[in-house]
């Protein structure tokens, strides 16, 4: 494996990427909103429970609805720290996620159909890269910031949470070891989903919006993770993360073994 | 050709669907050698150049290439070879030094002599004063120079230029011609040019290939392929424009030409040669024709190439 020449690729693609708003702005702005924004919205959360008409208005009611494991966890808080509790450790976690699919599916659509658009793709076909170098620094260019993103964001996210529950909360109560578990474990699976994803949508796809366009039906498994736990149909625990974990991990395997086998620059060359 | 060629086609076929883009294509290129390829749009030259890089798989035939074969071991070969493609293919939103230092990664370039080479090739281009600004704000010319030096970088064996002038100035033009002479001659470097610029390709071209619909339809010298197609020297004869009927009068009763090309005072006798020049001066100012020059003109690429594709030649 020539790391050099995977270096110098991914090197080229983040460059590239950061220079293009159309790309980067997404990844600054949508990271805000869920891990600045939200959570400091959720600071007021408690006052919410005197409105009538809101989930919190009979939050007695609402727990009750919500699966036992959660209940037996909420247990010992008042309704305020329930409140912060379910919204800054629950509802929130999945729409963490939207983070690493977000940032991979959008780097690998500018790093792989962006580059046919740009018509860059031809000069980097006839380096001397093999086909396994060239498909693995692409993998890298969009894996490594989703990651980095995550990471960052996860960091993020506990100070703000932190802080805006502290009237509430009077400690440090997050993250706890079902967030760690998403952060470490789940998060680099989905970022990989996005990328596998958007991959395999790219080798065919003309331009990187219609890369994009087309790879964003993988936001769908989160949205249904979303729905879920807002419904009470099922809620995130440590079991839970793991096992979405792996089996994220066995999709972007396979999704990654197919896109490996069918990445060739023969294939790529017929479309130039 | 005394030593082993550096390029061995023997019926190389490439099929897109129905379309036949390269078609049973044999041919071989020497070291030093600067092969031209002619032929129109889609007559096969950018496919050939993909295929003999190992960039598409053939459907029949054998390719050799450096003695390597291009689909099994092309990241070997393309350490050797430099591709100017027909778009310069830069990363516009990167530096011109951006584009060239990470081109210099994958192509291996010794690392302690990546910047002395870039330095060297910014110079020689005159891009050294912009090689910090993203190369998006280059002019065409400028890319097009960029995406040169990029194809030089890694010092390749054989250099493959599609169109390598297209969007240079006459200045450029020169400079880029003087590049390809120096590296076929002082270097021993081949190089495979692509190119719709028949002057171009007789200047520097020692063989051509010309293609037409995937088939080789020729291959030789310029000179060469004049023979087999029968076009011989011809003398430009530059008369006084009232003295031309006298003056045919003469070449057809004393030559046996008939009816020459004429325009504006000048006849073109096709087949004839340069030791003709002193009787046909004499004949025709006998003749009372004013002569202002007669001048021998040696069977250009331009003629041969519209001939072999049957339309008319111009002259």
């Amino acid at each position: 494996m020539n790391w050099r020449a995977v270096r110098a690729v991914v090197r080229k693609d983040l460059k590239v990427v950061l220079q293009n708003k159309g790309v980067s702005m997404p990844m600054i702005v949508v990271p805000l909103v869920i891990l600045v924004a939200l959570p400091a919205l959720a600071a007021f959360a408690p006052a919410l429970q005197s409105m009538p008409g809101t989930p919190f208005a009979g939050l007695d009611n609402f727990i009750g609805g919500m699966p036992a494991g959660l209940r037996a966890e909420l247990a010992g808080l008042d309704e305020a720290q329930m409140m912060v509790v379910l919204v800054l450790v629950y509802m929130l976690a999945p729409m963490f996620l939207i983070l690493p699919l977000m940032v991979a599916s959008v780097i690998a659509a500018d790093s792989f159909a962006g580059e046919k658009e740009r018509k860059t793709l031809e000069a980097l076909l006839y380096t001397p890269t093999t086909d396994g170098e060239l498909f693995l620094a692409k993998l890298l260019s969009a894996w490594l910031p989703a990651l980095g993103v995550a990471w960052c964001g996860f960091i993020l996210y506990s100070v703000v949470a932190n802080l805006a529950a502290w009237p509430t909360m009077g400690k440090i109560f997050f993250p706890n070891l079902m967030w760690l578990i998403l952060a470490v474990w789940v998060a680099p699976a989905v970022a990989g989903l996005g990328l596998g994803v958007t991959v395999l949508v790219s080798v065919r796809a003309q331009g990187f919006q219609e890369a994009y366009q087309l790879g964003a039906i993988v936001v769908l498994p989160i949205l249904l993770l979303v729905i879920g736990q807002a419904t009470g149909v099922m809620y995130f625990n440590t079991w839970l993360v793991l096992l979405l974990g792996l089996l994220f991990w066995v999709v972007d395997l396979l999704i990654l073994w197919y896109g490996g086998r069918t990445f060739r620059r023969q294939q790529l060359a017929t479309q130039m | 050709m005394n030593s082993d060629p550096v390029i061995a086609v023997d019926g190389l076929t490439r099929r897109f669907g129905d379309v036949v883009a390269v078609d049973g294509l044999t041919l071989e290129i020497y070291p030093g050698e600067v092969f031209g390829f002619l032929g129109h749009n889609g007559a096969g030259k950018t496919t050939t150049v993909r295929l003999l890089n190992g960039l598409l798989a053939p459907d029949g035939g054998t390719v050799r290439v450096l003695d390597l074969e291009p689909l099994n071991d092309g990241p070997a070969l393309r350490r050797h070879t430099g591709v100017l493609t027909e778009t310069p293919s830069l990363d516009e939103r990167l530096t011109g030094r951006e584009n060239l230092e990470i081109y210099a990664d994958l192509y291996g370039v010794p690392r302690t002599e990546v910047a002395s080479r870039i330095e060297s090739l910014l110079e020689g281009f005159e891009l050294a004063h912009r090689a910090d600004e993203k190369a998006g704000t280059y002019s065409k010319g400028m890319k097009q120079r960029l995406a040169l030096a990029r194809a030089l970088l890694h010092e390749p064996d054989i250099l493959f230029l599609d169109e390598p002038t297209s969007s240079l100035d006459p200045v450029g033009a020169r400079r880029v011609h003087e590049l390809i002479t120096r590296l076929s001659q002082e270097q021993q470097r081949t190089v495979l040019l692509c190119t719709h610029n028949l002057a171009e390709a007789q200047k520097l071209c020692g063989r051509v290939a010309v293609l037409e619909q995937g088939r080789l339809v020729a291959l030789g010298t310029p000179a060469e392929l004049a023979r087999r197609l029968g076009r011989s020297q011809r003398l430009e004869i530059d008369v006084a424009p009232e003295h031309v009927p006298a003056a045919l009068e003469v070449l057809e009763a004393r030559l046996g030409v008939t009816d020459p090309a004429q325009e504006n005072g000048t006849i073109t006798v096709i087949g004839a040669e340069r030791e003709t020049i002193p009787d046909l001066v004499t004949l025709l100012v006998g003749a009372g024709v004013r002569i202002y020059g007669i001048t021998p003109q040696e069977p250009s690429l331009e003629d041969v190439y519209f001939a072999l594709h049957g339309e008319e030649v111009r002259g």
